[in-house]
């Protein structure tokens, strides 16, 4: 048996079989999901295609080509048939590069932070301070919207703030690592820990004494930046409309606009995760991660390494959090909650510490896993519980199955197994980190 | 004298429960005097109030508040201390230990009530019962934990344990909530009401115009942690198995060669700070009446705070930061308010908890009492 | 993640989509949330196609006592109402989605219900803080929602066509109950405490602007997020000894809170809002409901028996779910209700089935004789009057909470935007 899939799989990755199988799934996928837009598994399908292209011997143009027209064109297109999918990719993308630089403090830099949310609340409220009526909101009732209260700002400001919300994360991560850098691994967990909720606690009571944040109400409207004038979009417009069905709405492309926005930061994120490792702040990471004393007797400036991991990785989530803010035109402080920081936590673990690829593979398969798998899982027991239906054996009713065994509600546990089994059985994660792999595979060759 | 103190009697009854004595008073009284200087000094600010006489009216309510919630983050903090002392790791999950504890307790009341025992039987039997059993099933489960997530990584790098020890936190949270929604429909357990316990003792004291008002589960809360306390010192400095946890927790690699089995004595470990935290559970759940699977996240916390606040793997430190940190936090939260004449107020009562942690780290690192934990933390 | 294993799970996948390929299209098993069928029409009328109409509310979790009995009520009026539709040959089937009292999934699904062009109405949702950036997405989409329980000024005072509710607002509400305190408790001091909400701060300072004009004495405006432990709001509370302490929020913080307040020693009246209505607050409250100055709270969905047309409807909804409606069943049944009706006035209107803006226009234009009241809509899609309730707690335990007797109810009319 083993040997038969042995044997197999190394004729699958062989010759013209690579090419062959990626390129055949992918056409599968984009089709079954063009056909069933709403079926769970032909988009499953379609998400396995990514995974395929980074594992197999393909030529590197080839991926690259494939990767960019499976994330650049069929995707949207495909989102723009059913608009559920452009909220599961743009999350993914969101994820995807909060993953990233969380992985900056925590797999390049060795540093846990467990209230890394917090600066992705940092960047969210900067822009939905300014990008609102709040200002002029600032000495009324939370909650009350007094007429005649105007936005502060035009929406084109929105570029400026997705720069000043990087910023401020930055400055926000820097006044954050000032005081704690001191501390060692497991303290900086809990102080990071405190940071975050200390963030989020502000955001829910600084209604009073001057309305900053508008508190449990959260802040809405906010504006969103325009759209690319009429004359780029009319050609799409007509282009996509036999495609999806249906002419494209604004809306749509709002959220197809958005995720090309997150897409960008990411390619930021790898670009600057990419290039950062390989230079001398990404080795005096790595030196810190390895040893912190060795590292100060090398003569690495351990207050400067340490700032600029937390500024780096705390800036990604400024970004984020401007885009988030802007393409919900709502935040609330519940969104900025520590089961937040830690499902970041639980990508990064997942996919694998310190390894980009890893990493982004974690955000995706969480995103997909809270938001559709759990959630379809639900509806589907929901609907066995509505039905006549019995398991046959054991003689049970699925009427009589409690409704509280509600996979969609149990994240929790989910990132709690997650977490556990990955420390005990990989610890380095299902794609473990780039220099791990260049090991072994010079190894077997 | 040094015949009398070397006296087991002593050194085991008096001392800590003078010692207990002394922190509790102390602190209590510092911060009191601390409160009312601040009311001075800032009494001519507020023209609405008489600043003073309102601090004073609900002083003493408030010291016996922070008190009772103090002594509740003390025996948690013990949990978190005991093990750091150990095997130098921040066991994350004890907050869901404790909660643990607390919901068997009081499913176990329930379920006596569910039977019509719970009006027949002597009531101090019962929480008697509901404490063992917590601590019974808390202990084990603290055992359970360590086995399956973090022995496996002993030797692992720092973080590897620690963020296990999360995952472990998340986990028990929902597969409590699970288990109770599966047998019982809902996730909240209400205590059941019986006996005496919500009654007052009132202490008329000459001079204060307020009576001292005692609430008897206050009592019996404060009553029953102090007996752990000295009994949990007689513990680790009076018997071999406490001596062996000394050992291992100053070098374990000797405390092995010396024929000590270090896997028992770090299983030990847990099942003490296990047990003490499931019972605090249920004395903290004689209090709030309702718990649910995260009730335990922010005492955790809190007490965590407090065991860095006393100094680290120190278990004096731990008694007293919790104190502290109950304190301050029923000062600020209740105070807080009437000083900023409403801009600030309770709701700040949980990062309270945060700031003092990031302080402490910044100005004295090694906590209040903590001299030895300098070179491991 | 092991790259044989990855090869071959691809071949797999492939084989099998070569497979189904070949086959009929077979429907995915987890495919759309499709649970009810529509009741089979006597005569066999033309297809017209299918119509969902989508519930949200919490299914799961806290609040979900309240969250399921919307989507039940709702259920069953589509049982019992949806003939219409199957006789014009529509295939009309219930689409419900658990929001879990959550901002962010509550948008997430909003963005799955707007994907489905089969969803021309929507019932929904329980919390105002779910329903306010739910509803950007229903209005930019065009589909039409009907609010039964948020009572959050901001969700109409948006003016989007789209956004419908048929109970009363907060901004009536809070008025009504400081009223309440005023003139018939005599209230001089008021001690004001809410859950950091979007829904329950919104009610507090509803009622501290009311009470301040009345010249009251709030005492202080405390926002807590604690659940077990309450003494430090406590100790300052009973050394001030308000007449009434007002708590803006849920049943299941409110009751353990009254509890220990009760046990400290407050006397006065406790006064709640609509998030108190739940037989479980009995339970966790205990006699602290009925001793000193006892328990009152408002509401803008009074018990069933409170509307005499639903008399009927508590008998089928108790025969079919086997418990007596929580509050908000009604409401979820009324709303259905004009979802129906309106989809019906928008197909006859439109001549086959209708877009979303038809829906959406027709609900505004509808007048609708429902459980609760005759509903129609204003401008913004408030209900130019709506009816308020004060209920006046007896009840000790869960089993008793029938006992509570309303001492008020009022129809106010609606402050507009």
């Amino acid at each position: 048996m083993k040997t038969f899939f042995s044997e197999l799989f190394k004729k699958a990755n062989s010759g013209f079989w690579p090419i062959f199988i990626t390129l055949g799934l992918l056409i599968a996928g984009t089709i079954s999901v063009y056909q069933n837009p709403r079926s769970l598994s032909a988009f499953l399908t379609l998400m396995l295609c990514p995974l395929l292209v980074y594992f197999m011997k393909i030529n590197m143009k080839v991926k690259v080509f494939i990767g960019l027209l499976l994330i650049v064109v069929i995707l949207p297109v495909l989102g723009i048939r059913n608009i559920f999918y452009l909220e599961v990719i743009f999350q993914m993308a969101v994820f995807a590069a909060l993953a990233l630089g969380l992985n900056i403090v925590i797999g390049m830099a060795g540093l846990l932070d467990l209230g890394y949310v917090a600066f992705y609340a940092v960047g969210a409220y900067t822009w939905a301070i300014f990008g609102s009526k709040q200002l002029s909101l600032l000495h009324s009732i939370p909650g009350a919207a007094p007429a005649g209260a105007e936005f502060a700002l035009s929406p084109n400001y929105f570029w400026l703030f997705l720069f000043l919300g990087v910023g401020l994360a930055a400055l926000a991560g820097i006044l954050l690592g000032l005081p704690v850098l001191r501390l060692r691994g497991d303290y900086l967990a809990i102080v990071t820990l405190g940071f975050g909720e200390v963030i989020r606690v502000l955001a829910l009571n600084l209604d009073k004494p001057i309305n900053l944040t508008n508190g449990p109400q959260g802040i809405t409207p906010i504006q969103r930046p325009p759209l690319p004038p009429e004359f780029i979009l009319a050609p799409i417009r007509s282009l996509l409309t036999p495609i999806v069905g249906h002419v494209p709405t604004d809306a749509e492309f709002y959220n197809v606009f958005f995720y090309f926005l997150a897409l960008i930061v990411i390619m930021i994120a790898i670009l600057v995760a990419t290039r950062l490792e390989d230079s001398r702040i990404g080795r005096a990471w790595t030196a810190i991660r390895e040893d912190e004393t060795a590292a100060i007797a090398m003569g690495i400036p351990l207050v400067k390494m340490k700032l600029a991991a937390f500024a780096a990785g705390a800036s990604f989530a400024g970004g984020m959090g401007v885009l988030y803010a802007a393409n919900r035109t709502f935040v609330s402080p519940e969104t900025f909650s520590f089961l937040q920081s830690i499902g970041v936590l639980t990508m990064v673990i997942l996919g694998g510490l310190g390894s980009i690829p890893g990493v982004i593979f974690g955000a995706s398969a969480v995103v997909i896993l809270n938001i559709q798998v759990l959630q379809n899982f639900s509806l589907y027991l929901s609907e066995l519980r509505q039905s006549d239906a019995v398991i046959p054996i054991i003689n049970f009713a699925w009427k009589d199955l409690s409704n509280q065994l509600d996979p969609a509600k149990y994240q929790k546990l989910v990132f709690g197994i997650i977490l556990v089994v990955m420390m005990i059985f990989r610890p380095s994660g299902l794609i473990p980190a780039e220099r791990r792999k260049r090991e072994l595979v010079e190894d077997k060759e | 004298m040094k015949q009398f103190t070397s006296n087991p009697f002593y050194k085991f009854i008096i001392f800590p429960i003078g010692q207990i004595l002394v922190f509790a008073l102390g602190a209590s009284l510092v911060l009191s005097l601390f409160t009312v200087l601040l009311a001075y000094i800032f009494r001519s600010a507020m023209t609405e109030f008489d600043l003073v006489e309102r601090v004073l009216l609900i002083l003493p309510q408030v010291v016996i508040n922070g008190l009772t919630i103090g002594f509740v983050y003390s025996t948690i903090a013990l949990g978190y201390t005991m093990v750091y002392g150990v095997l130098e790791f921040i066991n994350f999950s004890h907050s869901e230990i404790f909660m643990v504890g607390g919901i068997v307790g009081v499913e176990l009341m329930a379920y006596f009530d569910h039977t019509g025992a719970l009006q027949t039987m002597n009531q101090y039997v019962i929480i008697a019962l509901a404490i063992l059993l917590g601590m019974v099933i808390s202990g084990s489960l603290a055992v359970t934990v360590e086995r399956v997530a973090y022995k496996p990584l002993r030797g692992a790098p720092r973080l590897v344990p620690l963020i296990s020890a999360i995952g472990m936190s998340f986990f028990l949270q929902d597969a409590v909530r699970l288990i109770l929604s599966l047998t019982t429909g809902e996730f909240n357990v209400i205590l059941p009401n019986f006996g005496t316990f919500d009654e007052f003792l009132i202490l008329a004291v000459p001079g204060i115009a307020t009576p001292l008002r005692f609430q008897i589960k206050s009592i019996l809360l404060v009553g029953v942690t102090v007996l752990m306390l000295v009994g949990l010192n007689y513990l680790v400095n009076g018997t071999k198995i406490g001596k062996a946890i000394r050992a291992v927790a100053q070098d374990r690699p000797s405390a092995s060669l010396m024929g000590i089995n270090v896997n028992m004595i770090i299983s030990i470990t847990f099942l003490i700070g296990g047990a003490l935290g499931g019972a605090a559970g249920v004395l903290f759940a004689l209090k709030a009446t309702k718990l649910d699977p995260f009730v335990g996240f922010f005492p955790g916390l809190k007490a965590f705070t407090a065991a860095v606040l006393g100094g680290i793997g120190n278990l004096t430190g731990a008694l007293l930061g919790g104190l502290i940190l109950g304190l301050l936090e029923s000062f600020s939260a209740s105070y807080l308010s009437t000083f900023t004449n409403g801009a600030f107020g309770a709701e700040y009562k949980d990062i309270f908890a945060f700031a003092v942690l990031i302080l402490v780290l910044i100005l004295r690192p090694s906590g209040l009492l903590g001299q030895t934990v300098g070179q491991k933390a | 993640m092991n790259k044989r294993l990855l090869a071959l799970l691809s071949v797999l996948v492939l084989a099998s989509m070569v497979l189904a390929a070949c086959g009929t299209p077979a429907p995915v098993a987890t495919e759309a949330p499709v649970v009810t069928e529509a009741p089979v029409a006597t005569e066999a009328p033309v297809s017209m196609g299918t119509i969902k109409i989508a519930t949200q509310s919490p299914l799961s979790g806290g609040q979900s006592l309240l969250g399921v009995a919307i989507k039940q009520g709702a259920e069953l009026a589509l049982e019992q109402l949806g003939g219409d539709l199957a006789a014009m040959g529509y295939d009309v089937q219930l689409a419900p989605y658990d929001d879990q009292a959550t901002p962010d999934v509550g948008v997430a699904n909003a963005k799955n219900i707007v994907a489905d062009s089969e969803i021309l109405c929507g019932v929904g949702h329980l919390n105002s803080g779910v329903m306010i950036p739910s509803s950007e997405e229903y209005h930019t989409a065009g589909l039409a929602f009907i609010s039964p329980a948020n009572t959050n000024p901001v969700v109409t005072t948006r003016g989007y066509l789209e956004v419908n509710r048929i109970v009363g607002r907060d901004d009536v509400q809070a008025p009504a109950a400081e009223e309440y305190a005023f003139s018939t408790l005599g209230a001089k001091s008021v001690f004001i405490i809410h859950d950091k909400t979007a829904y329950g701060q919104g009610v507090a300072e509803f009622f501290r602007v009311a009470a301040e004009e009345d010249g009251i004495t709030v005492v202080d405006f405390v926002g807590t997020e604690e659940t077990a432990n309450f003494d430090a709001i406590i100790a300052p509370l009973v050394a001030s000894t308000p007449d009434v302490v007002f708590f803006a929020g849920i049943y299941n913080q409110a009751g353990v809170f009254f509890k220990q307040a009760r046990e400290a020693g407050f006397e006065g009246t406790f006064l709640g809002t609509d998030g108190m209505d739940s037989s479980d607050l009995a339970d966790l409250a205990g006699d602290a409901l009925t001793t000193g100055g006892g328990m009152a709270y408002t509401t803008v969905a009074g018990p069933a028996s409170a509307y005499p047309s639903a008399a009927q409807f508590v008998e089928d909804y108790t025969a079919k779910y086997g418990a007596a409606p929580e509050a908000y069943a009604s409401q979820g049944y009324d709303a259905m209700g004009v979802c129906l009706a309106s989809i019906k006035a928008a197909a006859e209107a439109a001549g086959g089935t209708p877009t979303r803006a038809q829906v959406a226009e027709a609900i505004r234009a509808i007048s609708y004789e429902g459980l609760t009241s005759t509903i129609a809509f204003d401008d913004i899609g408030d209900l130019p009057f709506a009816k308020y309730f004060i209920i006046k707690v007896n009840a000790t335990s869960k089993d008793t909470w029938g006992t509570n007797e309303i001492i008020a109810s009022f129809d106010l009319p609606s402050p507009g935007k």
